[in-house]
């Protein structure tokens, strides 16, 4: 059930008025049961998978739980005749039964996730690498709606009960809550235990605001996804889909992909957070205008937030920060020269975590090329950085407009060419569209009718180009003054519902439908 | 404490961080700079500050990172 299909919006409104008319307390138990079911009109088989990673997270967050509240007491109990010595080794010890049971739910969890998204990835590699002396054949294998976000979601609670930063939730069901909040299951943000439950399991009264507040934020998500990226997605499948559209092709599909997937997923997590502003419930945001970002570790500051926070604070950290990586950098400094020996460890931690993104983004090697390009590019910017002090010392252009114009510019090519590798069937396939860009470039393309063949008509581009100035508009204001609602909610109010009324039309007449239209599924569903 | 200052000092040349609050919350160390901060801090004071210590309560102030390292010492 696609959240731009026709049974959405009639589960959605069913839920929404449902949702406000039983009684409070029931509220969490009900949206317990209407994610559920939204999962199991998607797949019945799917709740199967999402009930297992809840059960035991569940279970093993509160035996790790268990183990360290038993501790604190025993220590507490026996402050007095305990020495230092026998307090170190007694927590040494409650912290590695911890682990083992942290280490269980962990592998276990990535073990279901690695099985359904990466078994036919394997295979494919194995086939390649024995040149057809052995041959698997492929696993008609299920991967269930949004395993990615969910698991990820899950293990992020497990590993704060871990670290003693979150009490465990004892109520089974409050917990797959958590896990399964409909809105959020499908691509996330992938939302953090303290910030979502409290939100999510607080009773609710109906307020005016907060519901057109909420209202407003899917309208506008469906603006950008069916206006705009159900649209121009006819032109990016068609230019990416045949190795005959190169040169300044390749040029328009660098750009058309950037937008369309900018507007396909900040648009489902519009909706996904509108959604749930309707209920009264705070969802964690997931953008922050990355097209604005001056430079590219801005820009992973700025978009997808709550993954790469959740690959920074679990996995980054603990890999920089273990006993071997310490060791290591030890070592480095001691033995290779200082500038170097000081980055060996950030070097190795960003490389796995670069490509545990890549990985975390789908079974090929075009993810896995799209992670290491951004780490080189990072790292890269990171060396230069003493030189680009230098620069702006001798020209002082530092925070100059038009010099911060030019960084987004250039943070806005060098992202569109870097997702490039999302786009294509293969990394070599990328690499040569690319090279086309520099050695079959025509420029008469953009005027000779030739844009007009690859499944956009000039309406189609007048609507592209519509929606790219208000989404440009919408974005320089939110810059400026955070909160458009806010800056429209404070002008009378029939503004407010009328914005709302032309969006609705926008969308309703604007949409890319038509005959045998099927909204297209949102792009990072499939992660 | 000036030892402290003296490997953030390197790290940011142009920070005052001896009155500077908000270094985490106001991006002035971003996590490239906590990893390599910790690694300076083990080898100079032999405190090894775990993953789940790195919260921006703990990184937003010299004095702050001070107070980590001295109780992780009395750990």
């Amino acid at each position: 059930m696609l959240f731009t299909s026709m049974p959405f919006v009639i589960f959605l409104a069913a839920t929404l008025f449902l949702y406000y008319i039983i009684p409070k307390k029931a509220q969490w138990g009900f949206l317990l049961a209407a994610s559920y079911v939204f999962y199991a009109i998607a797949d019945l088989r799917y709740l199967l998978f999402i009930m297992t990673t809840t059960v035991t997270v569940w279970y093993v967050a509160l035996r790790v739980e268990k183990i360290n509240l038993e501790q604190k007491e025993y220590i507490k109990a026996h402050k007095a005749e305990l020495s230092k010595e026998e307090k170190t080794a007694y927590k040494n010890r409650g912290k590695r039964r911890r682990w083992h049971w942290l280490l269980l739910g962990l592998l276990f969890n990535l073990g279901i996730l690695s099985v359904t998204k990466y078994t036919n990835f394997v295979i494919s590699n194995l086939n390649s690498l024995f040149h057809g002396a052995v041959t698997m054949q492929p696993v008609d294998m299920i991967v269930p709606l949004g395993i990615s976000f969910y698991t990820f979601q899950s293990l992020g609670y497990l590993i704060d009960v871990y670290r003693g930063k979150q009490e465990a939730q004892h109520n089974p069901l409050k917990f797959a809550l958590f896990v399964s909040f409909f809105p959020q299951l499908a691509q996330g943000p992938i939302s953090r235990y303290n910030q979502l439950a409290p939100t999510l399991l607080a009773e609710h009264s109906f307020e005016v605001k907060t519901f057109s507040y909420g209202l407003m934020r899917i309208l506008w998500g469906y603006f950008k996804k069916v206006v705009i990226a159900d649209r121009i997605i006819t032109g990016v499948t068609t230019l990416i889909g045949d190795a005959k559209y190169t040169g300044a092709y390749v040029f328009c599909a660098m750009f058309f992909y950037a937008f369309e997937l900018y507007c396909d997923f900040t648009g489902g997590i519009d909706i996904t957070i509108g959604i749930a502003e309707t209920m009264g419930i705070r969802v964690t945001e997931n953008f922050n205008l990355p097209y604005f970002s001056k430079n590219i570790k801005e820009y992973w500051n700025r978009w997808h937030i709550t993954m790469g926070t959740w690959f920074t604070d679990y996995i980054f950290y603990p890999i920089s920060v273990c006993g071997p990586m310490l060791k290591l950098s030890k070592w480095s400094r001691t033995h290779l020269p200082k500038a170097i020996g000081k980055r060996v460890t950030v070097y190795l931690s960003c490389f796995a975590v670069w490509l545990a993104t890549g990985i975390w983004h789908g079974a090929a090697w075009n993810f896995v090329a799209w992670g290491l390009t951004n780490y080189v590019v990072i790292m890269v910017s990171q060396e230069l950085e003493p030189l680009y002090a230098r620069f702006h010392a001798r020209f002082g252009w530092k925070g100059k407009t038009a010099y911060e114009g030019f960084q987004i510019l250039r943070t806005v090519v060098l992202m569109s060419a870097i997702r490039m590798f999302d786009c294509y069937r293969d990394v070599p396939l990328t690499f040569r569209m690319m090279g086309s860009m520099f050695t079959s470039f025509r420029l008469s393309t953009f005027w000779d009718g030739s844009l007009l063949q690859i499944g956009l008509s000039a309406s189609d581009y007048a609507v592209l180009l519509a929606g790219f100035a208000v989404v440009l508009g919408v974005s320089v204001i939110k810059l400026k003054s955070g909160s458009v609602r806010d800056r429209i909610y404070e002008k009378p109010a029939f503004l407010f519902y009328q914005l709302m009324a032309v969006l609705l039309v926008a969308i309703l007449v604007l949409g890319a439908y038509g005959v045998g239209y099927d909204s297209s599924q949102f792009i990072y569903t499939q992660f | 404490m000036e030892e402290l200052i003296e490997i953030l000092t390197d790290l940011h040349p142009d920070v005052d961080f001896t009155t500077t609050e908000g270094l985490v919350d106001d991006r002035i160390l971003d996590s490239l700079d906590i990893v390599s901060l910790i690694s300076e801090i083990d080898d100079r004071f032999d405190v090894a500050i775990p993953a789940e210590e790195i919260i921006p309560e703990n990184f937003n102030s010299a004095k702050a990172i001070y107070d980590l390292i001295r109780r992780l010492e009395d750990e």
